[in-house]
């Protein structure tokens, strides 16, 4: 089960070389992300779009807020 | 979405998925730069104020406004260690002058916005309800600065042609 995360969390996971993985519409990225994420609409999500991840460490997903 | 995303996440393999859920609107409300092409110049944070003076709820009023006045300033914030606002010092406060801690002056909880929120919408709310400023704390309640409405339109003006 994913683990949530505050953003203390997200810093401290971020210096240890976690990718961030924005899930909006690229359009919602292009407009503004959190520095170094990439991005990954949630649409197209799927096994070729996270090839090139290593799926043993963490990584940290987000959108916009909780909805 | 992020639970989604995230959940999806660990359906292809992921074995530590982190959900950030208050995603970047918590991450721009605490000040945190982002990246992108809606500048930084296009939020509240950047155009503020941060030689505002501030005060302790402990502290004598005469003493504060003597500060005012060397700062040329004609409001402060009161604040707790952490700088958290508790309250504005107002001008009708600041020119009675009575010998009375901030407590007994201040107005407490004054309205305040994000370092993140758009700049637009805030001077749409400035002009709504004729406001000349407001104060800017992170999503945590800490101060940051002031923008004041005039800095907010000529930024507007500057990037909106």
């Amino acid at each position: 089960m994913p683990t949530p995360a505050d953003r203390e969390l997200v810093q401290q996971l971020i210096t240890e070389g976690a990718p961030l993985v924005e899930v909006l519409p690229r359009a919602e990225y292009e407009d503004e992300h959190l520095p170094g994420a990439i991005s990954i609409p949630l649409r197209e999500l799927d096994r070729e779009r996270v090839r090139q991840l290593e799926r043993s460490r963490p990584i940290i997903a987000y959108c916009y807020d909780y909805q | 979405m992020s639970p989604r995303a995230a959940a999806r996440l660990e359906s292809l393999g992921f074995e530590q998925v982190y959900d950030y859920v208050a995603g970047k609107a918590d991450w721009g409300s605490a000040g945190l730069p982002l990246e992108g092409t809606n500048g930084r110049e296009t939020r509240a944070g950047a155009h503020i104020r941060s030689d505002v003076p501030t005060c302790r709820l402990d502290e004598r009023l005469p003493i504060v406004c003597e500060r005012l006045e060397q700062s040329g300033w004609d409001t402060c914030f009161v604040v707790d260690d952490r700088r958290v606002v508790l309250g504005r010092l107002g001008r009708r406060a600041i020119r009675g002058r009575e010998d009375v801690s901030i407590e007994e002056v201040m107005t407490p909880g004054p309205s305040t916005i994000r370092p993140s929120a758009r700049l637009r919408d805030v001077l749409e709310r400035m002009r709504t309800q004729k406001l000349t400023n407001l104060p800017v704390t992170t999503s945590d309640g800490r101060f940051t600065g002031l923008l004041t409405r005039r800095d907010a339109e000529e930024a507007l003006r500057r990037f909106e042609g």
